[in-house]
């Protein structure tokens, strides 16, 4: 653990008005794991492409092994033995696993494909590393804890030393983080070293042996984690301290505003998304829809926003049928959504702000008379909202496209919010911010239901759902797989319930359970 | 979204992703500055100059000409704007569709299904009695009903089947075409086709239902069409970006996605919205049977529709500027016999002028590096932004 593999001095790189990194020091040692931490914005992806050659930096030096090296593209850093994997994984689902692994370096028999060969490295690869995939399955068909083993393999077989893995458990269950961390593991007493990116701090914590904090572009320091606290880390990426605890008083539930009845949804290419879900949401309470990913649970917050067609079921909101009613008769009601994909339905990038702001209502007066917007009238309600949910932006006339996240998603909670809801559906809503509009979201979201308004909320990060939620429904392949108490719920229970396991098999296992992400 | 971190998943300039061809079309109409219109025009003529300097004419002097010819004398000017006035409704059918975000590419049969619709009206027997002020609001608004009905199909056929507008106002262009060619020249049976004339055509209209001219003089007349196309671009201005109905149509164009969370029936707007674009050019072709020529001969609007797209992309498809790009382009085909007769270079020069500058204003890289124009990236705000995505 004392030779550096990879020296990255005084990078920096600019883009068109904006440094994306500025004096940028990074050293990886044989053998290490070493955690990138960073909001986003920081930097992190920036100094990562970098190193493997996807942009050329403006400044600074790259070593790798001790000599200098300068990569023009990808190919040059791969031949130096350096392996990404994307957050987004870059595989042909209609391909088997061998032939997604040799893509790009085939192995030849004359000018023929030798798939025979390539299966047998893969096969190796998986028994050394204890990456278990059938060469000969379409990637297509494999769960994405697989595909990203695939993708381990493919940077393996390039003969790859050091491994760049970009925000790799962001998409697995508790369960498959915890076997992820094991092939980490493995892989460094093997010899090759990691650079792990990721903004989850208790994921830092659990597997680093050495961490790097960047912010706005540098690194403003580095860490061990033995002498770390999540708090610390927190408090170092965001640069002042920060709450990570979110306070609230036990819920006090009133009247069901939401009831959800044998609900059936495809999604858009026609197969079930959401089979046959129940599920019940109190005035004044937090629900909380936990699951990976791709569960169903994007289908099953459209089909309740009324953008989603419905194949069977019904749908009861605050007493009236609403399962054929449009987004229009559905929010006329009193009911907010904050979309899963701010970009393609929270907002029009496009527009100025102020047109944003008034989205769900820019059809009623005072905001239009006979058919005539009065931009009088819209101006001053978005002067009203901006003032009031803090939505940092130099004037009402900016494009909205040009916010940073954060006052993207203030500009659409601004407006929802506006209409005084009575059920609010609340999809992904810190996803991708930095930590300051996270506290701010939770903070509005708990006062809501503080003020009698019943919550749905989904979310991908259970950390999100365990402090916001007041009970928890967890899904898995479009069924409601348990519901639980938020008080009573731990990880490990979610954790089981979200890989398909049941209440019973949460119970009892959930105690013995290895508690390494924890 | 997600915290991406593709790749490419960073665009640190502001500018769009590569994406699919038609993000290519619409960041042509809809974020081209006006400067590189006009520069394109610029290097267009010079290569115009050269090319008519290869055939052995001296360029100054065919130019010369092509501007005498445009607007030399007062009937000229005349002639030339008279020619552009149907250019701006085939600009505008192009332009009002393109803000919900399709591409009407079906103007040629929209024109062709207002004016033999205005010339069928007009020709009806109890027209002949009629006042001039009852007679042409009925001849113009059956232009439009005709030229609306034919836009509303390919909004239909979208809206209920997903069927792409490019590809049905293509094929409606050509059923539109042999359609209203059989209309006016079949002799057995005769159906609207003018048995006195030797040319496939139907009747003159009711002399009430003619539009009147301000010029005779000039070629071809100055008339009242004018009026109405200018109001009709005014109207559209207007609606488009005044009205809750305009707001809900740029929703639709910039974002379907959150005009759908946002309540609005995206498919009755698509049908709203082609109806309307159709209903521009049937006013074109309205304006020009009861305005120019009294009746109705398909060979009039052949390449209309087309040159509209062309003015419209001019434009960036605002209605304001398409009626002064309209009348550009109208007035170089308008100037371009006399350059022909005098310097003798083909008129086809000035479908070659146009074509290049329609050529470097999609391929704006080249106006661009030669004048140097910046891409714009809004603010220095947004550029910072965006690469939080990285």
């Amino acid at each position: 653990m004392t030779t550096p593999v990879l020296e990255v001095r005084n990078i920096r790189k600019t883009f068109p008005g904006v440094v994306a990194n500025d004096a940028v020091d990074f050293t990886l040692m044989k053998g290490e794991i070493h955690c990138l931490l960073g909001e986003n914005g920081a930097g992190k992806s920036t100094l990562m492409n970098i190193v493997f050659g996807l942009y050329q930096p403006d400044n600074g030096t790259i070593e790798v092994d001790g000599e200098e090296v300068s990569f023009e593209n990808s190919r040059d850093a791969i031949a130096a033995g350096i392996g990404m994997v994307h957050q987004h994984f870059q595989l042909i689902p209609v391909f088997t696993v061998a032939e997604n692994v040799i893509l790009g370096s085939e192995t030849t028999k004359g000018k023929l494909l030798d798939l025979d060969a390539a299966r047998s490295i893969i096969l190796d690869l998986g028994k050394r590393y204890g990456l278990h995939v059938d060469p000969d399955a379409k990637v297509g068909d494999l769960s994405v804890g697989e595909q990203q083993r695939v993708e381990l393999i493919k940077a393996l077989y390039r003969e790859a030393d050091i491994l760049i893995l970009d925000e790799p458990t962001a998409v697995l269950t508790p369960g498959e983080v915890d076997d992820f961390f094991e092939v980490v593991q493995s892989l460094v007493q093997q010899g090759k070293s990691i650079i792990f990116i990721t903004h989850k701090l208790r994921e830092v914590l659990a597997v680093a042996d050495k961490i790097t904090v960047m912010r706005s572009g540098t690194v403003v320091g580095t860490a061990e984690p033995s002498t770390s606290t999540q708090q610390s880390l927190a408090n170092l990426m965001v640069g002042h301290d920060v709450t990570l605890q979110v306070d609230k008083t036990p819920a006090e539930p009133g009247e069901t505003a939401l009831v959800v009845s044998h609900l059936q949804v495809s999604d858009t290419r026609g197969l079930p998304a959401v089979a046959g879900i129940d599920l019940e949401v109190r005035a004044g309470e937090i629900f909380g829809i936990a699951g990976v990913q791709g569960n169903g649970q994007r289908e099953l917050v459209e089909a309740l926003a009324g953008m989603h067609k419905i194949d069977g079921g019904r749908v009861q909101m605050l007493g009236v049928d609403v399962t054929s009613m449009s987004p229009r008769q559905i929010s006329e009601l009193g009911v907010a959504h904050i979309p899963e994909d701010r970009e393609k339905h929270g907002v029009v990038g496009e527009y100025p702000i102020y047109d944003n702001l008034v989205l769900n209502r820019y059809f009623k007066a005072p905001f239009v008379k006979r058919g005539v917007r009065q931009m009088g009238a819209i101006r001053a309600e978005a002067e009203r909202l901006i003032q009031m949910f803090d939505v940092r932006t130099p004037s009402m006339d900016t494009l909205t496209s040009s916010l940073s996240g954060g006052n993207r998603q203030k500009t659409i909670i601004a407006r929802e919010l506006s209409q005084d809801p009575k059920l609010m559906l609340v999809a992904q809503p810190t996803r991708g911010l930095d930590v300051g509009s996270i506290q701010f979201i939770h903070e509005q979201i708990i006062a809501l239901r503080d003020s009698g308004v019943a919550v749905l909320l989904v979310s991908a990060e259970l950390d999100e759902i365990m402090s916001l939620s007041d009970r928890v429904g967890v899904m898995y392949q479009g069924k409601m797989v348990g519901v639980v108490e938020a008080a009573g719920a731990t990880r490990e229970t979610l954790g089981i319930l979200m890989a398909g396991g049941t209440i019973d098999e949460a119970r009892t296992d959930g105690s013995e359970h290895r508690g390494s992400s924890r | 979204m997600t915290n991406g971190a593709a790749p490419n998943g960073a665009a640190p300039n502001g500018a769009a992703p590569n994406g699919a061809a038609s993000k290519k079309i619409t960041r042509a109409f809809s974020l081209q500055p006006i400067l590189v219109p006009f520069y394109a025009l610029i290097l267009a003529v010079l290569v115009g100059g050269v090319l008519i300097a290869i055939v052995g004419v001296n360029p100054f002097t065919a130019y010369g000409y092509l501007l005498k010819g445009m607007f030399g004398s007062p009937d000229r000017i005349a002639g030339s704007i008279a020619r552009s006035v149907p250019f701006i409704g085939s600009a505008l059918a192009l332009a009002v569709a393109f803000r919900a975000g399709l591409f009407n590419i079906g103007a040629e049969g929209q024109l062709l299904l207002g004016g033999v619709s205005a010339a069928w009206v007009g020709t009806w027997a109890w027209m002949a009695d009629m006042p001039a002020i009852i007679a042409i609001p009925i001849v113009i608004l059956a232009g439009m009903l005709g030229g609306g009905i034919w836009g509303a199909i390919p909004g239909l056929l979208r809206a209920k089947t997903g069927a792409h507008e490019v590809i049905t106002t293509i094929m409606l262009n050509s059923i539109g075409l042999f359609g209203v060619r059989w209309l006016v020249s079949s002799q057995k049976p005769v159906v609207l086709r003018d048995i006195e004339s030797t040319a496939p055509r139907t009747r003159p209209i009711a002399e009430g239902a003619r539009l009147p001219t301000f010029l005779d003089s000039s070629q071809p007349n100055l008339h009242l069409g004018l009026v109405l196309l200018v109001l009709a671009a005014i109207a559209m201005a207007l609606l488009l970006d005044r009205t809750s109905f305009g707001f809900e149509v740029n929703t639709v164009g910039l974002n379907p996605g959150a005009a759908k969370y946002a309540g609005i029936s995206v498919n009755k707007t698509i049908v709203l919205v082609m109806a309307l674009s159709g209903a521009m050019a049937g006013l074109a072709a309205a304006s020009e049977v009861s305005g120019t020529s009294g009746t109705f001969q398909p060979g009039t609007f052949a390449g209309m529709g087309f040159d509209g797209i062309a003015i419209a992309l001019l434009a960036r498809a605002k209605p304001i500027p398409i009626i002064f790009s309209a009348i550009m382009w109208g007035s170089m085909l308008s100037g371009a016999p006399l350059m022909q007769q005098e310097a003798d270079v083909s008129i086809d020069v000035v479908r070659i002028i146009q074509a290049l500058v329609l050529l470097l204003v999609a391929a704006d890289a080249i106006v661009r590096y030669i004048f140097r124009v910046k891409v714009e990236t809004g603010n220095e705000f947004a550029a910072s932004s965006t690469v939080e995505a990285s």
